[in-house]
Formats: C-alpha cells, structure tokens, sequence
C-alpha cells in the first residue's frame, strides 16, 4: 500500500495541483477570495459533523459502484454497467424485502444478498453476451443501464409505488441499518459495509487463487488460456461478480436512509463509479480515497453556494477525470 | 555491368542485444527475381526494411539503379521505385480492390473533395491486365482469397510505379495452386522488366522462380549463386552452415522407458480452417528428447497446441502420459504477462496446486520461496520477484517461463522455439534445463527452426513440411544434407 | 396524420444528427460516448447567444461551434494523450453537465431553465433545421462514400497502420472526423433547445447515447443510422399521439426499444453488426 502510493504519488500530486489551480482561479474569476471559500469548506464540511456525514453518505454508494467498476476494469473488462446493475440490485431488494419476515439479523444479511444477486442477474447478461457471442461488454453494459433505468421506472409506475407517491413501500424497520451519530446527516452503517468491501475485494484479488486468475485473465488473456484458464467462463465471472458490488450500492439510501426505491434516487452514482474506479487506478482501497475525494466535491458545492455557485464543483469533478486520466499517461509510468 | 537494380555495401545495423545486419552486401540485376533466403533471425527482414526506408542503417551505403540513395522513410524508397509486399497484408477489409489500391493517391481529385472513381477502377483493370495480374477491381477486398488479398498488395506497388519490388515471404500464407498463381505473377512481371527481391526460406520455390539467390546467416551474407550455376543442396547447406554436432545430451537414451506421448494420424485446422497438421502420427518416450526440425509454419504451432490440449485435433487420437509443460513460441502474446510481477508470473497455471494455495488463500510464503528457488537455479537477473515481467530482458523472460513449466514436474514437455531471441548465457541454460529435464524422467518434444539447437540436444529428430512428417532419424544417424532436404520439402535419401 | 409527421420530425432531428455525428467520428476509429455532453454544449451555447444577440441564427451557429469545442476536448485527451476513447468521452459529459448548470445559474439564475429565446424562422412554413438536416444527411452519405476525405477516413478507422504506409496522416483525419462529429451533435443541439425556445438542464436527456445505439443499428453508415434514428424518433413521437387518443403504451417500453434493440444487434440476433476494425484503439504514429 505504502509503496503503491510512493510510486503514484507523481501523478496525484500534480492533477491535485491543477484541480486545486483551476478552483482558485475560477474563485478568483468570480470575484471571490479563495480563503474565504477554503474557509467555509473546513468550518462547515470538514469540521462539522453533518457536512461531514453528508460527504460520507455520498462516499458511501461511490465506494460500492466504484469497486463494482474497479474489479472489472482490473480483470480487463471495461464494465460501464455500475448504474444499471445500481439499479436493478436496489429494485430487486426493495420489492423483495417487505416480503421476508425475518428477524434483523437475518433480514439485512439476506436484504444484501438480493441487491448483490439483482446486480449480478443484471451483469450475467453482458457476461453470457460476451463470452458466448462476443459482444463488446462496452456497448451491452451501456444498454443495460438504460434498460434498467426504464423497466424500473415502469414496474414502480405500474405496479410498486405508494400511492401519491413515486417509490415504493416501505422496508420494514428490522432492514433499517442504523445512521451513524454525525447530527442528522444520512450516513448510516452502510459505510462500513462498503469500507470492509473494499478490503474485501482487495484480498480477493490479491491473496486468493481465485482472485489472481482473474487478475490474470485481465493482463494477458491469451497467455491464461495457454496456462489452463477457462477464460471464457472467467469473463462471465467478472461481470456478474463485478455487477454483485454495484448491486450493493442501493444499500446505502434504502436500508440506511429512505427505506424505499425511488425513481433515480442513485442520480448518476453508478456512472460516478467509472470516474471513481479510474482515478483509483482500479486499486480498491484507492476507491475509498476516490470516492471521498468526488464525494468532497459535490459536497463542497453545497457547503459554499452561499459565495459561489455549486456547480462550479460539478464541472471541477468532470474537470479531475479528465486532469488525472491524462495526468496518468503522462506520469504515471508502468501499467 | 547490365545495371545494378540495388546494390547495397557494408550495411551494419546494431539493435541494443543484437547485431542484426554485419557488414551485408547485396547486388541485383535489373530485371531479375532475385532471392533472399536465411533462417530466420538472419537478418533479412532488418535488410529489407533498410532498403524500404523504414530502418536507417548504421553503416554503409545503398544505391538503387546506380544513384546513391539515403531514404528517411518509406515516402523516399516509393519515389525512389521501390515498392514492399508485406508479409502480413496492409488491406482495408471493407473497401474496394479499386480504393484499396489508390489509397493515398487518389486519382483525379475535384475542389469539392470527390475523386475519379471510374477512372480508378479503370486504371486498376488496365495495370491487372498489362501486368497479368488478375483480381477483380470493383471486389470488396474482404471477400478476397489470400492470393487475391496478395495480388491487390503488388497492384498497389505497381500502381505507384514501383520497378523494384520486395516481398517479403509471400508464400508463406498461400496454398500451392495460389503459390503457382504468385510465380506466374512474378515471371510476368520480370516479363515486364520489374525487378523482384523474394524473400523466403523454401528453397524448391527459390529454384524454380528465382535467377540468384543470396544467402544470410546470422547477420551476414554467405554467399550469392546464379541458379543456374548452384544445386537446392548447395543452398541448403549455406544456410545452415557448418554444423558440427554437438553431444549434449548429458544421459543418452536407452530406447527402452514407457511411451509418454502418443499422436495416432492426428490432423489439426490452422487459423484459415485448413488442415495445417495432416495425420501425423507420433510417439515420445520417457527420457527422451524428440527434436521436431523444419521451416516455420509447417504446422509447427498446430502440433504444439494439440499435444498441450489448446487446440481439439480434427481427427486422429492424442494421449498423454501425464501432465504437460508447454514454453509457447510466442512468449510475448501467449507465455507471459507482461504487466505483472515476476512471482505472478511463475505462478501463473499453478495457483490451484496446494503447495501454493488453499481455495481461500495463496500461500505467498511458499510461493516466495519457490520464486526465489527459480531465481537461483536459473540465476534470474535482476533476481526481482516484484519486478514487472516486461521490465527483464528477452533471456529472462524466457527463464521465467522455462523456470515454470520445467518445475511442473511435467511427464511432456513441448518447448517451442525456446532459445528464440535469446542471448548466448540463457540459451545455454535453458538447453540444459531441457536436458536435466529429460534426465528426470520426461519425454521432451523440441520444436526449433534452429537445427543446430535441434541437433545437439535430440536423441532422436523428425522433420515437419507442410503439416506432415518428412522424416525420421536418430541423432546418431542425422545428416546435414538429408535434413535439409526434408526441411525444403524434399523427400528421398 | 400531418401533425404525426411533422411531430416524429421535430423529434427525431437531433437523434438523426448525432447520430450521422457518431457516425463520423467512429468511421475514423474513435469511439464517441461524448455525444451526449455534445448535444448539452450546443444546446446551451445555442440559447447563451440567441439571448445575447437577439439572431437565432446565431444561437445556430454558437451550437455548432460549441459542439466542437467539446468534440475538441474529447480529441484532445483521446488522440493527444491516448486516454481511453470511453473514459474522455464520459469526462467530456460529467464536465459539460456541470458547465452547462453553472452557466444556467450565474446567467439566468436559474437550476432549471433558462430564459425564453427566439425561434428560427420558418421557411415558406418549414422548419430551417428540418431542412438542413435533409441537406445533411446527403451529404454526410456522399462525403463518406464519394470524397477523399470520406475514403482515407474509412481507412483509418478500419486499418490506420495501412493508411500510414501509405502516406495519410491518420491522427489528424482521426481530428477531422471527431471535430465534424462535433459541429453535427452541436447542430442538433441548437435545434433542440431552439425548437423548445430555452435551454432546460440535462435536456440532452440521453439522446447522445440513443444516438449511438442508432449508429450501431444503422450499422456505421449516414443512411442506416439516419434511418434508425428516425425510426427511434417516430416510435417517441407516436407514443405520445397514442396517449393523446387515450392508448397509454407505457413510455419506459418505448424508450428502451432502442436499447434492446442494439443489444439484439451486437449479440447477432439480427443481422451482422461490426464496427470499424480500429474503432476505439488509441493509435500511435511512432514506428515500432
């Protein structure tokens, strides 16, 4: 870990040093001082407990599609599904759950179980597209998010919203996981589940047999193959294991906070996920970082729009994507 | 002199390991197929890229139809007349033999960007038929045969008015009805007072097409004979050079240990659905090395896939003693990756063995160890396991690979090529890894284009051409000359 | 019956301009995800300078040259840096959704839409950009079929090595054929926003990603993905006639025929469906 950050450590200190150069100038074209901005970002996001739960909360669902995007792009496949494998996780669980009558203990287990299984149902089809026709995972992962987005909109239109409203029912309180105590911010304990995740995925990749395959179906197909790996059926693995993290993600707002699906409740946290995974170069406990520093902008935005707009925070995350994607070709040596 | 298409003198060129061409000369007649023949790795392919522009020589001059010359790129060699027929084609699969072949220098361009199509076809059915070169100039160039695909590439040279023509192992992707089309071709062409440098190894078509022929070997030229005045042996014996034969082989075989590998009339498809291996029938024992000689792409890599079980045979039986090691020919493509460390790469294919992992968990102790004990044996430099395989030479990749598919403990091993591009120390190392191999007990399938690695570690020696096996012979019994009969596809004694 | 027609047109224009813009720029093997970010810039450069100026037309010709600078971007970051085509591409939307917000807000002072601009003029009771659109799409068929350009960049988008050697400078086609793609999306983004008289947040509404679903369907040609994408915008378009006699089919099905659609088309299902060779592969100039 140590040494992965001294060997990255060129190409992050200089896309932060140009993400951090824009946002000064662009404070400085809109005729404020910078301090004053750094200022409320310390005192209300970073110091306070609900700005700093809010940040958390965003990081949260990040760290889940991040990670989903991050074992396939590391095994190779460029999964740009995270939103709509969000999606059909989180539907599958919201409709389901209301329905078990378990006791917490085994209510939340098995309530992740399902959104693991949705999103993986939702990846098995770009999986079997791929490894059985040769379809490019690009194009039928980007069709399934759409698809997604739609079938869920009709099926809580059609049959599982509340009356008057556009989500559907409530989960029962057994499938509440409890908010963290950071005064009435959203972060529950969906953090940790999507922390140990992470080192999860880390040693899966890293320290089981498994995982190395993987890794190795990702670095050289050709050369696994020769060596004895069914590729073909590791490529399927991939993307419905990789569709199982982003499945997850709908955790966070469901069992933690609103206790309901709702139309688009994710706003584009799965597409997030891709610029998360990048950033960390595909390394999951780099996700952690990532997803806090994309969580940190969003929830900059809010913190200051009193001095300046928000959206000055959205064009800087789309501005760090492309600063650290050019900024690791450039610098970023091997890999 | 009746002018002197090219002439090339003293040429050195010098990669960081590799000298690869070391004081060559070559002169051609105008007007004439002129052969280029040499094992591979003899410098050929560095020559003509000289001559096409595309590599600056370090040493020596050129001159083509007696001017100097000093090309900077391929621009100033096609000026220059010279065109190349790549080995692997330079085709846009979806356009037209017409558009293919006037790419880049579109005919009768308007100021509203269009250009003269008609005019195009009409001058690509004029240069096939005044050069007798026959394919169809409105055909879409993915529905083309090979031979076809081919002949658009000579269609694009002469279209931009190459005298001077080099192919570069044309025949190597053809079938022989396509080959006889080709030499057709070509004779028209010479007809027509092109001139043609061939490259190739196949000395049967050299004899019959070519009027000189140069031979290189290792970086140099040996020699160059007026066909008229030289024999396929002669040639034969200048490309492989004065062997002698080494004994290696530290524990000579018996002849009596069980029968590790068995092929039984076994035909295998190649990459175009051909049969690349026709009924091949094999046996390999215990202890013993069975070198497999040949020209390339004679159903070589078909052989080594079905017997390591990659590829199904389309007919005919395979059975294997054991377990198999396979040292792919291509160690770049199919034996490493390249982006991963060096431990990784050891373990790769054995990570499911129980000395290195339980389901749950790799064993990194004992796959340190077992790293570091290849490091030693094979004396890995820099002796790096977290070093990235890329990042070692082409001598340690290669012990690498050797080092993992030799500590399988495997009962075959099927080394392609092992020492290809290998420096002197590694190859050394790597032939007595094969041999301590064998010493343990395997049976070793050797599969070389190099005969004289193939002669000094093989108790025994068959050679492969065109997918069937020329001949048998002990090592004892192997003559230079029978071999390189066998290789250019010659049968008999 | 009339109004169906005209309807279906209206919607399907800017489908059928991005999607000859996809079509552009993945024929010279890049692969475009940044048509949606397009379409937003052009959208939102197309009422900035209608409002500004007072011309429509110039609000027109803001879109297009909007649309480049973002296409430039992607071409930037793709062709100058060898950034995955994909990632550039999604960068380029996460960076103009958040530009286009920003600028809604500090102009307008709005998160939603933005003032009320004027409309283009109708010709002889014909939309303008109905009829550029008809001059477009033959064009772009006889560019790429017909021209030079349109052959060497065939070439480069299905085999750059090839066009190298013989003397075509593929990076820079490569530009070309993104920075049209740009000027196209653009296109069709001042006539969404135009058509709607202001420019409302995301209103690109994913129809860049439709677009290339088009460009798939359409099987990388102008006629074929102009036709998908009209087919895309009359299946829209007679939903909500449908709804307006009563017949409620639900709109989520009508939107994803385009998705499932190009799922049937990459998996075989219906007919073969190959892109350009080179499509989305980086491409250095430098020997090897």
């Amino acid at each position: 870990m140590m040494k992965a950050l001294a060997r990255e450590g060129r190409w992050i200190a200089i896309s932060l040093g140009i993400t951090f150069a824009v946002l000064v100038l662009s404070i400085l074209a809109l005729r404020q001082n910078p301090l004053t901005v750094f200022g409320l970002l310390a005192e209300r996001l970073l110091l306070k407990p609900y700005g700093l739960g809010q940040m958390l909360y965003k990081a949260t669902t990040l760290i889940f599609t991040g990670l989903g995007c991050a074992l396939a792009f590391r095994c190779g496949l460029f999964n740009i599904g995270a939103e709509g494998q969000l999606y059909a996780g989180a539907f599958l669980m919201a409709v389901v759950a209301p329905h078990l009558p378990l006791p917490m203990i085994l209510l939340i287990p098995a309530c992740l179980a399902i959104a693991a299984l949705g999103g993986g149902l939702w990846g098995l089809v770009p999986g079997w597209l791929k490894a059985k026709r040769g379809a490019h995972e690009v194009i039928t992962t980007m069709m399934m998010n759409f698809i997604a987005l739609a079938l869920t909109n009709y099926l809580i239109s059609a049959h599982f919203h509340e009356p008057e409203t556009i989500h559907t029912a409530e989960l029962p309180v057994a499938a509440y996981l409890p908010q963290l105590p950071m005064e009435s911010s959203a972060v529950n304990a969906s953090l940790f589940v999507a922390i140990a995740l992470a080192f999860a995925v880390h040693y899966f990749l890293w320290s089981t047999p498994l995982g190395f395959e993987l890794r190795a179906v990702g670095s050289n197909p050709t050369a696994a193959k020769t060596s004895g790996v069914p590729v073909d059926m590791r490529i399927f693995l991939i993307l419905v294991l990789s569709g199982c993290l982003s499945g997850l993600a709908g955790i966070n707002f469901i069992l933690g906070y609103k206790h309901y699906f709702e139309q688009g409740f994710a706003s584009g946290a799965g597409f997030m996920g891709i610029a998360v995974a990048l950033v960390a170069k595909n390394y999951p406990i780099g996700v952690i970082f990532s997803a806090l520093l994309f969580a940190f902008l969003s929830q900059a935005g809010l913190t200051v729009q009193s001095v300046i707009p928000r959206e000055l925070f959205e064009i800087l995350q789309g501005l760090v994507i492309l600063v650290v994607v050019i900024c690791q070709n450039k610098y970023g040596g091997a890999e | 002199m009746s002018g002197l298409a090219v002439e090339l003198r003293g040429i050195v060129k010098r990669y960081p390991r590799v000298v690869a061409n070391d004081g060559v000369d070559l002169s051609v007649e105008s007007g004439t197929i002129h052969a280029l023949i040499g094992e591979n790795g003899a410098g050929k392919s560095t020559l003509m890229k000289i001559l096409y522009g595309m590599v600056r020589p370090d040493e020596g001059t050129l001159s083509i139809n007696g001017k100097p010359a000093d090309f900077s790129g391929p621009r100033d060699a096609i000026i220059a007349g010279i065109g190349m027929v790549h080995q692997h084609f330079m085709l846009v699969k979806p356009l037209s033999v017409a558009e293919n072949v006037v790419l880049g220098s579109e005919p009768g361009a308007s100021a509203v960007g269009t250009w003269d199509q008609d005019g195009a076809k009409a001058e690509v059915a004029r240069l096939s038929k005044e050069y007798g070169v026959k394919v169809e100039s409105s055909a879409v160039v993915e529905t083309l045969s090979v031979g076809e695909e081919q002949r658009v590439e000579i269609l694009k040279v002469l279209y931009r008015g190459a005298k001077i023509l080099i192919l570069d192992e044309p025949t190597a992707v053809l079938t022989p009805h396509e080959c006889d089309e080709l030499f057709k071709t070509l004779k028209g062409l010479r007809a027509a007072g092109s001139t043609i440098l061939f490259i190739s190894h196949k000395l049967k078509e050299v004899m019959s097409l070519c009027d000189a022929a140069t031979v290189m070997r290792r970086g140099k030229t040996v020699g160059t004979k007026k066909i008229s005045e030289t024999s396929q042996n002669e040639l034969a014996q200048m490309m492989i050079g004065d062997l002698e034969i080494k004994e290696k082989a530290a524990v000579p075989y018996r002849g009596e240990a069980s029968e590790v590998l068995r092929l039984e009339n076994v035909s295998v498809r190649g990459p175009r659905d051909e049969l690349a291996l026709k009924g091949v029938s094999l046996s390999l024992k215990a202890g013993e090395v069975l070198g497999v000689a040949g020209v390339e792409g004679n159903g070589q890599r078909e052989l080594a896939e079905v017997v390591c079980g990659l590829s199904a045979a389309a007919e005919g039986r395979v059975t294997r003693g054991g377990r198999v090691g396979y040292v792919p020919e291509d160690r770049h493509h199919a034996g490493l990756m390249l982006a991963a460390a060096a431990w990784e790469n050891m373990l790769l294919g054995r990570h499911w063995e129980p000395v290195f992992s339980t389901p749950f968990r790799l064993q990194r102790g004992a796959i340190a160890g077992y790293g570091r004990k290849i490091i030693a044996d094979y004396d890995l430099r820099p002796p790096e396991l977290e070093q990235e395989a890329g990042a070692f030479s082409g001598g340690n990749q290669q012990k690498i690979i050797v080092g993992r598919e030799v500590s399988k403990d495997p009962k075959i091993l099927v080394a392609a090529h092992p020492t290809r591009g290998v420096d002197w120390g590694a190859s050394a190392l790597i032939h007595q890894k094969i041999l301590e191999t064998k010493a343990a007990g395997a049976g070793v399938l050797l599969i070389s284009a190099d005969l004289d690695e193939v002669l000094s570690l093989s108790d025994r020696i068959i050679v492969l051409f065109s997918g069937r096996v020329m001949g048998e012979v002990a090592r004892a019994d192997a003559k230079i000359e029978k071999l390189g009969c066998w290789m250019a596809g010659v049968s008999g004694t | 019956m009339i109004t169906f027609l005209l309807q279906g047109l209206r919607i399907s224009g800017p489908y059928v301009l991005a999607a000859l813009a996809g079509v552009f720029s993945e024929t010279g093997g890049v692969v475009n995800i940044a048509l949606e970010g397009i379409l937003l810039n052009g959208a939102l450069a197309a009422v900035l300078a209608a409002y500004w100026t007072g011309s429509p037309w110039l609000g027109v010709l803001a879109g297009v040259l909007a649309g480049v600078a973002a296409a430039g971007i992607h071409a930037f970051a793709a062709l100058r840096y060898k950034v995955d085509q994909v990632i550039s591409g999604l960068a380029v939307n996460f960076l103009v959704a958040g530009l286009s917000r920003f600028l809604l807000k500090l102009v307008f002072n709005s998160t939603s839409n933005s003032a009320r601009v004027e409309g283009l003029a109708p010709w002889a009771g014909v939309d303008p950009f109905l009829v550029l659109t008809v001059l477009i799409v033959i064009a772009s068929h006889w560019t790429i079929k017909r021209t030079v350009f349109g052959l060497r960049l065939r070439a480069v988008g299905e085999h750059p090595r090839a066009a190298e050697t013989l003397g075509i400078k593929v990076l820079r086609m490569r530009l070309w054929g993104v920075l049209i793609s740009g000027a196209l999306a653009g296109l069709g983004g001042a006539w969404l926003s135009l058509d709607q008289h202001q420019f409302t947040d995301a209103m690109s509404g994913g129809r860049g990603y439709i677009a290339l679903a088009a460009v798939i369907i359409g099987k990388w040609t102008p006629l074929g993905a102009a036709a998908a994408a009209l087919f895309f915008g009359f299946a829209e378009a007679s939903q909500i006639i449908l709804q307006t006699y009563g017949l409620r089919v639900p709109t989520q099905f009508v939107q994803m025929i385009p998705y499932a659609l190009t799922l049937a088309a990459v998996a075989g299902l219906i007919g073969r469906s190959r892109p350009p060779a080179a499509d989305g592969i980086p491409y250095s100039d430098e020997q090897d």
